[in-house]
C-alpha cells in the first residue's frame, strides 16, 4: 500500500467515526487512578440499558488532572462537550439528558471544543487554565484513540515522515536546525546540531535512542505523551533515524510506566503492519527497526552514557566524555539520543515546517515546553506553554494559585537536579537561560509548588536522599559528597545542626557541582545551593532556634491539644496508634510526649469544628498533667 | 534446576545486551532472582556470577528474596513528598507491621517505596499490585489494605 492509500483509508475511517456518537474517556494512568475505568463501565452499562449506539474510546490525558476523570461526548456534527470530575453515579444523568433528551447539561459540563457554541458552556480552550497554553506536543492527547494508528494518520500523522523521506537527510537536519528546536530532556542542546554530529560520524551502523526513562520524581510529561499519542513520538524517531542514517532504534522506557509500554508495543506492531517500520519503509530505501528496552529502575540511566551501558546489558554507570555518543555510543557505534518530547516536536516541525514552529516561544528558545504542574497548586496537571511565559502566569492563571489560598513559598523546577525559585522571581520568563540564572534549571519539566507548610530544608534533604541513593558510586565527588551533604541536612532537620554547617554545606555543594563526573552529580547540589541562597532564614531557624518554621521536621515538632478547645470526644484517643493520649469522655485530652511518635493521626482525626490539636515547634509543650473535665 | 527456570532460560537466545531482559523475565515468572538463577544465567552467558549479581543488584527492580502475594508501593516522589507521602508510608508500615523493603511473615505483602509513579497531579499515591490509589490520606490506608487481606 502506498502512503496515500493508507491515508485515504484512515481518513475514511475517521470520517465514518465522526458520523457517529462518540464518548471519549480520559483513561491515562492519572485518569485511571481517579476512577476512569469505573466511569467507563458505568457508561457501557448505561448505553446497553437504553440501547444507544455510541462508540466508546479510551483516550489519553488532556492535562486537567485535577478534575479527572474527564469524559467527552461528541454527537455527529456537534462540538465536543467535556465533563469533568465524573463519577459512575452521575453518568446515567449525563447520558440520558444529553443523548436521549438533547440537553447537554451546561451545569455539569466543563467546556466545549468545536466550531459551534453551545449555550451556557464555555469554549474549553478559553478557560483560564487552557487559554495561555499552546498544544503542539499534546495536540492529539485526549482527542484520538492512542491504540489506533488510523486516528493518528487521519489527523495528518506520518505526513511529516513522508515529507522527510522526499528530502535529503542533510535537508531534514537543516529544517530542524532552522526550527530552533532544543533538546527537551533538560540540557537544551540544539537538536539539529546534535543530529548533524551523528550524521557526519563515520560508520554504517548507527543507532537512535528515544530516552523515555523519565526518572525525575515529580515529572510525568513523557508518560502522558506516550500514553496519549505514541505515534507522535514514533514519527519523530523515524524522521531522526532517516536524518542521521540510523539502522536501528531503541526506546528506553522505565518499567514504572506499564501503560505507556503497552501503548508503544501496540503502536509498533501497527506500524509494521502498514510498512511504516522495518525494511524499505513506505517503499523507499530507508530501513529501520525499533526495539523497546524496559528500564530496571535506576535514575542515573537517564544520563546518556549510563543509558547506553544499560542498553548493552551492563550496570548503568556513566563514563567521561569525549568520546561523545555521536561518535561512540551503543557497542561503540555512533548513537544519537533524544528525549520523548523532543521527538514529538520533530514530527510537527516536519509536518508544519520550521518557520511555523519558530513562530512560538522566544528568540533563543523556540516552540513550547510541557510541564507537570503539581504540589500545592489548585489545578494540577500537564500543561504545554510557549517559552517565555512568566512563571506567575503558569502558577496563578493556569494553575489557579495555591491550594487553600496559602502563601507561595517556592516553585521547584528541574526535579532533583533543579532548584527552588522564591516568589520574588515570579515574573521570570520560563526559558532555559532565565531559570539557570536563578540557580535552577528547566530540566525535563517537573514543576512542583511548595507553600508555607513545606519546609525548604526538609525538601532539600528529600532531594539529596534521592540523589544520594541513586548515585552510581563511580566518582568520588558524587558518591562521597552527596552522602556528606545529606548527613549535614539530616542533622539540621533533627535539630542537631551547628552554625558551621551552613558554610560546610555551601563549600561541599560547590565542590560536588564543579567536580562530579556526570550531570547527575553535577546538578545534585542545586537544591542545596538554591535553598541556601534564597532561604537562609529557614536554615538558621533550624540551627539556632531548633525550630522548623513550617512545622514539618518531626524531631522539631510537638503535637499539643489545646485545653480550651478540646471537647473530649475521644476520636484522637481511640485512633492514636501508640496509645499516647490520656483522657476520657468530656475530659480534656493530653498527649504523653514521651510516648508520642508524631504521626499526626490525632490532628487528622480531630474534628475541624474543634481544631483542638495543633503542631508547635521551637518550644516545649507545657500544660496539663492530668485530664480535667471539659469546661462548658 | 527448577523446571520453570530451565524453561525460561531455554527459550531465550543469548545475545549481547540481553542480560537485563533475561533477569526481568526470570523475576516476572518466578517472583525473584534466586541464587540458583544467578549462577545458571552466569553459566549460560559465560560470564562470572559476580557480574550477573553486579548488574542485578545495581537496579532497584530486582529482588533476591521470595516476594509476598501483594506488593504495596508507596510513592515518595517530590509531589507526594510535599503532600505528605512520608506520613502515608509510616501509616502503611504501622498497618502491616513491616518497614519499607520488607515482606510480611505470612508472605502476604511486600512494602516498597518508589521514587515516582508520574501520578504527581493526584498525589499522594500508593499502588497495590497494579491499582493506583490517589489522593491518599492516612485514614484511608487501613480500608484499602483490608481489601487485600
Amino acid at each position: 500500500m502506498t502512503f496515500e492509500e493508507i491515508q485515504n483509508r484512515a481518513i475514511a475511517e475517521w470520517k465514518n467515526l465522526c458520523g457517529e456518537t462518540r464518548i471519549l474517556v480520559g483513561a491515562a494512568t492519572c485518569g485511571r487512578s481517579a476512577g476512569a475505568l469505573s466511569v467507563l463501565d458505568a457508561i457501557n452499562e448505561e448505553l446497553t440499558k437504553h440501547n444507544i449506539d455510541a462508540v466508546v474510546t479510551q483516550v489519553g490525558c488532556i492535562g486537567l488532572c485535577y478534575t479527572e476523570p474527564i469524559i467527552c461526548i461528541v454527537k455527529p456534527q456537534q462540538p465536543h462537550i467535556f465533563y469533568a470530575s465524573v463519577t459512575p453515579e452521575i453518568v446515567p444523568e449525563i447520558i440520558e439528558d444529553y443523548l436521549l433528551k438533547g440537553d447537554p447539561r451546561p451545569d455539569l459540563a466543563l467546556g466545549s471544543v468545536g466550531n459551534k457554541n453551545v449555550k451556557g458552556i464555555p469554549n474549553l480552550f478559553d478557560l483560564p487554565m487552557l487559554k495561555p497554553q499552546v498544544r503542539i506536543v499534546l495536540r492529539n492527547c485526549g482527542f484520538i484513540d492512542p491504540t489506533n494508528i488510523n486516528h493518528y494518520i487521519a489527523n495528518s500523522g506520518y505526513s511529516g515522515l513522508v515529507k522527510a523521506l522526499k528530502m535529503s537527510p542533510e535537508k531534514v537536519i537543516e529544517e530542524v536546525k532552522e526550527s530552533g528546536l532544543r533538546g527537551r530532556g533538560g540540557a537544551g542542546f540544539p537538536t539539529g546540531m546534535k543530529w548533524g554530529f551523528c550524521r557526519k560520524a563515520p560508520g554504517n551502523e548507527k543507532y537512535l535512542v528515544c530516552n523515555a526513562d523519565e526518572g525525575d520524581p515529580g515529572a510525568f510529561m513523557d508518560r502522558s505523551v506516550l500514553e496519549g499519542d505514541p505515534h507522535g513520538v514514533l514519527e519523530g524517531i523515524l524522521i531522526g533515524a532517516y536524518a542521521i542514517g540510523a539502522t536501528k532504534g531503541y526506546i528506553y522506557c522505565r518499567a514504572e510506566y506499564p501503560l505507556a509500554l503497552e501503548r508503544l508495543y501496540t503502536a509498533l506492531s501497527q506500524m509494521r503492519e502498514y510498512g511504516i517500520l522495518g525494511n524499505n519503509i513506505l517503499g523507499t530505501d530507508f530501513s529501520f527497526d525499533i526495539e523497546i528496552k524496559e528500564g530496571a529502575g535506576a535514575f542515573v540511566c537517564g544520563e546518556e552514557t549510563a543509558l547506553i551501558a544499560s542498553i548493552e546489558g551492563r550496570r548503568g554507570i556513566p563514563r567521561s566524555r569525549p568520546p561523545f555518543p555521536a561518535n561512540s555510543g551503543i557497542w561503540g557505534k555512533p548513537t544519537n539520543i533524544n528525549n520523548v518530547e523532543t521527538l514529538a516536536n520533530v514530527s510537527m516541525i516536519l509536518q508544519r515546517g520550521a518557520t511555523w514552529f519558530a513562530g512560538f516561544g522566544t528568540e533563543n528558545c523556540r516552540g513550547t515546553k510541557t510541564f507537570s504542574l503539581a504540589g500545592k497548586i489548585k489545578r494540577t496537571g500537564l500543561i504545554e506553554v510557549p517559552f517565555g511565559i512568566p512563571l506567575r502566569q503558569v502558577i496563578y492563571d493556569i494553575g489557579g494559585g495555591i491550594t487553600g489560598d496559602k502563601r507561595l513559598k517556592a516553585v521547584q523546577t528541574g526535579g532533583p537536579s533543579g532548584g527552588f525559585i522564591p516568589p520574588e522571581f515570579l515574573e521570570t520568563p520560563v526559558d532555559y537561560e532565565s531559570l539557570t540564572k536563578l540557580g535552577s534549571i528547566m530540566g525535563s519539566g517537573g514543576m512542583i509548588v511548595a507553600d508555607e507548610d513545606n519546609c525548604i530544608v526538609d525538601m532539600a534533604r528529600f532531594f539529596l536522599t534521592f540523589t544520594q541513593s541513586e548515585s552510581c558510586g563511580k566518582c568520588v565527588p558524587c558518591r562521597v559528597g552527596t552522602r556528606q551533604m545529606l548527613d549535614i541536612l539530616e542533622r539540621i532537620c533533627r535539630g542537631e545542626g551547628e552554625e558551621e554547617d551552613i558554610n560546610k554545606l555551601q563549600h561541599l555543594a560547590e565542590t560536588v557541582r564543579d567536580s562530579a563526573l556526570c550531570a547527575l552529580g553535577g546538578t545534585a547540589p542545586n537544591p542545596v545551593l538554591t535553598s541556601l541562597r534564597y532561604f537562609p532564614n529557614e536554615y538558621e531557624a533550624h540551627i539556632k532556634e531548633k525550630r522548623c518554621p513550617a512545622k514539618v521536621c518531626t524531631e522539631l515538632v510537638y503535637y499539643y491539644i489545646l485545653p480550651d478547645k478540646c471537647e473530649g470526644c475521644m476520636l484522637c484517643l481511640r485512633n492514636c496508634p501508640v496509645e499516647a493520649i490520656k483522657g476520657g469522655k468530656r475530659m480534656v485530652h493530653i498527649i504523653d510526649q514521651e510516648k508520642c511518635i508524631k504521626c499526626g493521626t490525632c490532628l487528622d482525626f480531630c474534628p475541624p469544628r474543634f481544631n483542638a490539636v495543633v503542631k508547635i515547634s521551637g518550644e516545649h509543650p507545657v500544660g496539663l498533667e492530668e485530664p480535667i473535665p471539659v469546661k462548658k | 534446576m527448577s523446571g520453570k527456570l530451565a524453561e525460561i532460560l531455554n527459550i531465550h537466545k543469548w545475545e549481547k545486551g540481553t542480560l537485563i531482559f533475561i533477569l526481568q523475565k526470570v523475576q516476572r515468572e518466578l517472583g525473584y532472582i534466586s541464587e540458583e538463577a544467578i549462577s545458571e544465567i552466569a553459566k549460560r552467558a559465560r560470564i562470572s556470577i559476580s557480574e550477573v549479581f553486579g548488574v542485578a543488584s545495581f537496579y532497584s527492580q530486582f529482588h533476591f528474596t521470595p516476594r509476598g502475594k501483594h506488593t504495596v508501593k508507596v510513592c515518595l516522589g517530590t509531589s507526594c513528598h510535599v503532600q505528605g507521602g512520608p506520613r502515608i508510608l509510616e501509616a502503611v508500615e504501622r498497618e502491616l507491621g513491616i518497614k519499607a523493603g520488607e515482606t510480611t511473615k505470612d508472605y502476604k505483602f511486600n512494602l516498597e517505596t518508589v521514587a515516582c509513579f508520574g501520578c504527581c497531579a493526584l498525589s499522594p499515591v500508593i499502588v497495590v499490585d497494579k491499582t493506583v490509589y490517589s489522593r491518599m490520606t492516612t485514614k484511608r490506608v487501613k480500608e484499602i489494605l483490608r481489601l487485600y487481606q
